[in-house]
């Protein structure tokens, strides 16, 4: 069954993962180029790592029969460098991702996947490592994920994971979709605009 | 924390207002769009209900999508019309100034608005393309943001941002006759590492930067993004100021006065306060070319393809895949390696000046046998020129090809791509697997005068060897 896209407070997330190993995994590797000629992101979750999915001729983990319908991916480092496309963060929550755990991550990358509802959690080398060795012993264990505890756990282990403050906030409080809080206050626009020598003849 | 560099100076002008979450509403003074990051962008617009609120501060172009060999309308690739039509109708929807094909404005869209004078010194500039960075070139903030980003801006001219942490790169010296700006930045990627740059924005300085045109400067802010920093910035100064006087969009008379003491007061203050500073000499770089799949992963000319055992343990593994895909033999010279492809052109080092420094290693000369090299100039304006000059010639009768303005082989999305496991030298600035659109396609990064040597040589070769008078 398809899963609903994030929407309002994001706080707990509850499923399955799936690991994808290496560093500097870059969005054009998420998805290659030729998949961005679209007026819409609607195809994209089956085009998510084709090259890399083709390689590896069903055995990459987005082909695997047991991570089917999982929805938490964990990477290494660096995750996301590269092309500003949010192309990327939407192939993936398209596939069904709806968090993400590295050790770290590219900015731009980080901002989409946001500006989407889905956390980026970080958690250090040697934690993510033992992360991605326990999935791959039972890829069935059922994860929960607390945003206010900072937390992912199945019955035996508990991981501590990191967010930035502003990220944290704007996930839990359901404040992630940023239009409307920019449309706010359009006076304090006006203002800015006024002050600008560049948009005033440089008065 | 920073202070008093251009980044805060920039950033005070442009703040609307703290927002709940702990970032920033930023005000967006240029935002530019094209093809690929806005169709979605304008879809969830009207979702929404919501108007472009300041449609003049929006300009659009073309670039990703375009064919390079024929340009006639409609595009043989329906699925590129699509969204060049979409496009079309966006911008005519909501009253924005687009510079299509045939406009003689059209082109990348970091080449076409800086030669405009749209980029200036002072501004906030968003796209939704990471190579944004481009712009900082000006003494601006520029940067990549995504297609909801996009839309925010659309809706609002702001978006909310972090600010970030500054890092001075102090680059001493003056570059080698032969070493270009890409080399430059291709080094100190290779120093920082692809992801160095994370939560910094990179302030260029030193004499080595300041003695950079105006293109070499975008060339090096271009790339700030493959170092992981995701905005690059020059401060303005007289180079700055010359490249501006008379641009169709810069300002002219009583205006061009005021505006040159106002960007003259943005650069950093000499006793600006910056999160980080490194240094490094100028005068010790040489040619640099990428051997691997980040372009973090570069030699000069003169070096060996690295030793996955002996590089630092957290760099092993992906040299190790490097390696692998790259099919290329640790402790190998770099010198030598032969290609298939030669591709001038792209947002990095698509410009006047680029073609130029190229031209005079490819003059008198040709490329040599089985060899596939194109030149792509970065915009209609670029082509002119380089027409005017006598450039074109040049480069038709060594037997390059000389295409149509566009982004081409830089990432693919368009008819020009790599075949099977081919090998490129590439004037562009990603060597991500796959990249220039081959599942199995190889690329090395370079100049393009190191492209041009390439190309006449048949193999990677040290550019100095071949500069003629």
């Amino acid at each position: 069954m398809k899963q609903e896209f994030p929407k309002g407070e994001i706080n707990l997330i509850k499923g399955r993962i799936l690991a994808i190993k290496g560093d500097d995994i870059d969005t054009d590797r998420i998805i290659p180029a030729r998949f961005l000629k679209c007026v819409s992101f609607s195809a994209l979750g089956e085009q998510v790592f084709a090259d890399d999915r083709k390689e590896l001729k069903g055995k990459h983990p987005f082909d695997l029969d047991q991570h089917k319908g999982s929805n938490i991916l964990v990477v290494n480092d660096n995750f996301g460098c590269g092309s500003s496309r949010e192309h990327a963060p939407q192939a993936l929550m398209r596939w069904g991702i709806r968090l993400i755990i590295g050790e770290s991550f590219a900015e731009i990358f980080f901002g989409n996947c946001l500006a989407l509802g889905i956390p980026c959690m970080t958690a250090s080398k040697q934690e993510i490592s033992k992360l991605q060795n326990l999935v791959n012993e039972d890829s069935n264990q059922i994860w929960n994920f607390n945003l206010k505890e900072l937390s992912i756990s199945n019955q035996k282990e508990s991981f501590r994971l990191n967010l930035e403050r502003g990220a944290y906030k704007m996930l839990y409080s359901g404040k992630w979709d940023a239009t409307s809080q920019l449309l706010d206050e359009e006076e304090k626009i006006n203002i800015t605009v006024k002050n600008l020598p560049y948009l005033n003849n440089f008065k | 924390m920073s202070s008093g560099t251009l980044y805060d100076k920039v950033w005070n002008f442009h703040q609307v207002k703290e927002l709940p979450g702990g970032s920033t509403q930023l005000f967006v003074g240029l935002h530019l769009i094209h093809e690929v990051t806005s169709p979605q962008a304008f879809s969830a617009l009207n979702e929404k209900n919501l108007e472009v609120k300041f449609p003049n501060l929006t300009i659009a172009t073309v670039d990703h999508i375009v064919p390079t060999l024929n340009q006639q309308r409609p595009f043989s690739d329906p699925l590129a019309e699509e969204m060049l039509a979409t496009l079309e109708k966006n911008c005519k929807t909501h009253g924005i100034k687009f510079h299509g094909i045939g406009s003689n404005s059209q082109g990348v869209v970091h080449v076409m608005a800086p030669e405009l004078g749209l980029t200036q010194p002072g501004m906030t500039v968003a796209c939704g393309d990471s190579h944004t960075s481009t712009h900082g070139a000006f003494g601006a903030i520029a940067f990549g943001i995504g297609t909801s980003q996009v839309r925010d801006v659309l809706a609002s001219q702001s978006l909310a941002m972090k600010k970030l942490k500054v890092r001075r790169i102090w680059v001493d010296g003056s570059l080698q006759k032969g070493v270009y700006a890409k080399d430059l930045i291709l080094h100190i990627i290779r120093l920082l590492g692809v992801k160095g740059g994370v939560g910094f924005a990179y302030e260029f300085a030193g004499p080595a930067i300041e003695k950079l045109s105006m293109e070499g400067r975008m060339t090096i802010c271009n790339m700030a993004i493959e170092g992981g920093a995701r905005c690059g910035y020059i401060n303005p100064d007289e180079t700055t100021f010359e490249y501006l006087k008379g641009k169709e969009y810069s300002p002219k008379g009583q205006k061009w006065d005021k505006a040159i003491k106002w960007w003259k007061s943005l650069a950093s203050d000499s006793e600006a306060k910056f999160d980080d500073e490194i240094r490094l000499d100028g005068s010790s770089i040489e040619p640099t070319v990428t051997w691997g799949i980040t372009p973090g992963q570069g030699i000069s000319i003169k070096e060996k393809i690295p030793n996955p055992e002996e590089l630092p343990k957290n760099e092993q593994q992906i040299a190790k895949d490097a390696c692998k895909y790259m099919n290329l033999e640790a402790d190998q010279p770099i010198e030598g390696t032969s290609i298939d492809v030669c591709f001038i052109g792209s947002c990095t080092n698509g410009r006047l000046s680029d073609l130029q420094e190229a031209s005079k290693i490819v003059k008198g000369r040709k490329v040599s046998a089985g060899i596939r090299a194109f030149v792509v100039p970065g915009s209609q304006k670029v082509a002119k020129e380089a027409k005017q000059k006598g450039i074109d010639q040049i480069f038709l009768m060594a037997g390059f090809e000389w295409r149509e303005p566009g982004c081409s082989m830089c990432l693919a999305m368009n008819p020009d791509k790599l075949e099977g496991r081919q090998i490129s030298a590439s004037s562009s600035n990603r060597n991500f697997k796959g990249r220039q659109g081959s599942a199995n396609g190889r690329t090395l990064l370079m100049s393009p005068a190191m492209v041009a040597a390439a190309a006449i040589n048949g193999k990677v070769t040290d550019v100095r060897t071949l500069l003629q008078e």
